[in-house]
């Protein structure tokens, strides 16, 4: 397709399941906004047509807008999100993530979905991993629930603010 | 061979798609007999752990192995409508006297006079050839996962996944799950067959997908100790250095083909569709085949996701209890092929799309 090496291999690691950049389905917040909401707004890293939507008939606000086709990418109304989450503990894909900065000056807080054993406690320190599982950070987990009862855990980790567009998952360490 | 079953309609295979045909029939007033090998029904949704996709009418959101469990509990609230013979398996179809036989265990032979035929049978797993592919640790994916979500069991401690597919992916993440290491996932294609999200779940947790690589030999003695992997050109030729992966176990995920032999002993029109992954047999639009007497539903009506096999299982259900004249709600019927074609409508259906197209008839002259 005429690329060059540098955007072959971006192509390449997209291939294998690693987001490289912005595209539809997997768009950051408008980052004026996103700095001054409280409660945070909803990641969804979804960039593939998929035949599925119940990220947008599980949002209890309407904020993931209702899809025409079933095969839609997300799109987000950010005025109507509220960061409930709900979505991240419902998407069958496990790619919906909450994104809150204004926890304090430098730190943010990311609600991420959790499938693994062992389940982390409120105040454990976790390692956190970008989106090819190398350790970046630690972080601290700040709430653990299970808010469908469905056993996917939801957690809410504080991480280093500079960190909050790699960071999207936890290894817990006991 | 002396005992002889009678029933309005046999469901070969309690999977998915025989589970829904036989609650969809049932629920339309038809008697149901559903017959399934192994040794409770679910097919491949008990096994499934992760929630599945597709919208609410699909039970998206849901565990699979609890859509088994909603598919059984409609089953049950239609009273004795339906009869499941677990533990059998169908074992040939003699169309001259419309007579199916059946086995169950391993002792007791029957036969089974139906008047009309839902055949669910689903997919087997392919494999591909490599030295070494005999040993003890050389896995099909449906048996790590019959191993691990059934009964419990880890298949090992460190595992090189081959293909990168749903199955692969998905399965990957469960052996994650049971805390099993993932060596690598080797692809031959060029991008992952599964759905994206799938992959990035897992490569978050830092297990590797290998696109372009393919598995060249298992090593060991008596038991897997390592694999071969080999990187391939865009001709799908071995290139660059073989390389060697410890490992206790090799999972194979690459591809299933439909189960057919029913089809072909009941003499249906018959098509290989690459598409679809094999053969498969003409149907119309009610999913009937070239014989009169005989739907098909799910997987063996050509490869594709659980959400399309359970509407598949709806139509022909439906289908097959108006045959029987079981008073049908019309409308249901539009409804399900409007759901389906929601399915099958974005670009991860177009290869389904193109190879229904070729064996899908108008409808069978009288």
């Amino acid at each position: 397709m005429g690329c060059t090496c540098n955007s072959n291999d971006k192509e390449k690691l997209f291939c294998s399941g690693v987001l490289v950049e912005n595209r539809p389905g997997a768009i950051l917040p408008p980052q004026e906004a996103w700095e001054k909401k409280k409660g945070g707004y909803v990641v969804i890293e979804c960039p593939q047509r998929i035949p599925c939507n119940p990220c947008a008939t599980s949002c209890p606000t309407g904020a993931v807008k209702p899809f025409v086709d079933i095969n839609d990418v997300p799109s987000i109304d950010y005025e109507k999100c509220t960061g409930c989450g709900l979505c991240v503990a419902k998407c069958p894909g496990l790619a919906c993530f909450v994104i809150d900065l204004t926890y304090s000056a430098d730190e943010a807080v990311i609600k991420l979905p959790y499938e693994l054993e062992p389940k982390p406690v409120k105040g454990q320190k976790v390692k956190c991993l970008n989106r090819v599982g190398e350790e970046v950070s630690e972080g601290e987990v700040y709430t653990v629930t299970e808010p469908l009862k469905d056993q996917t855990t939801v957690v809410s980790v504080v991480i280093p603010k500079k960190l909050v567009g790699e960071i999207r998952a936890i290894k817990v360490v006991c | 061979m002396k005992k002889t079953i009678e029933t309005d309609l046999l469901v070969v295979g309690g999977g998915a798609a025989g589970l829904c045909a036989a609650a969809e029939a049932a629920g339309a007033g038809a008697k149901v007999t559903v017959i399934e090998s192994d040794l409770h029904p679910g097919g491949q949704l008990v096994k499934q752990t992760h929630k599945f996709f597709g919208s609410k009418d699909e039970y998206a959101g849901t565990r699979g192995y609890k859509i088994a469990d909603i598919l059984l509990d409609e089953i049950a609230s239609l009273g004795d409508k339906v009869e499941i013979r677990t533990n059998t398996t169908v074992t040939g179809y003699y169309p001259e006297e419309g007579i199916f036989t059946a086995m169950k265990g391993e002792e007791e032979y029957y036969r089974i006079k139906a008047k009309k035929t839902v055949v669910a049978t689903g997919a087997q797993e392919r494999l591909i050839p490599f030295p070494n592919n005999d040993l003890p640790g050389v896995y099909g994916a449906g048996a790590v996962q019959t191993l691990m979500n059934v009964y419990g069991v880890v298949p090992g401690k460190k595992v090189v996944m081959v293909g990168a597919g749903n199955i692969g992916l998905i399965v990957s993440y469960q052996l994650r799950q049971a805390g099993v290491e993932i060596a690598a996932i080797v692809e031959a294609m060029p991008k992952i067959g599964g759905y994206w999200v799938h992959a990035a779940k897992i490569r978050r947790l830092g297990i590797p997908i290998l696109l372009r690589h393919t598995i060249v030999e298992a090593v060991g003695d008596k038991v897997i100790e390592g694999a071969v992997i080999q990187e391939l050109n865009d001709k799908f030729q071995l290139i660059g250095e073989p390389t060697k992966i410890d490992c206790d176990v090799i999972c194979m995920a690459v591809g299933l083909t439909p189960t057919t032999e029913l089809f072909w002993q009941a003499g249906a029109k018959m098509q290989y569709c690459p598409q679809l992954c094999g053969h498969v047999p003409f149907r119309d639009n009610t999913m009937r085949t070239s014989n009169p007497d005989i739907w098909v539903a799910g997987d063996a009506s050509g490869i594709e996701e659980a959400s399309a096999a359970m509407v598949e299982g709806r139509i022909a259900g439906f289908s097959a209890a108006k045959a029987l004249g079981c008073k049908v709600k019309e409308g249901s019927f539009k409804e399900y092929w409007t759901r389906l074609d929601h399915l099958r409508a974005g670009e991860v259906g177009e290869k389904i799309r193109g190879g229904i197209c070729q064996v899908l008839v108008d409808g069978w002259e009288a």
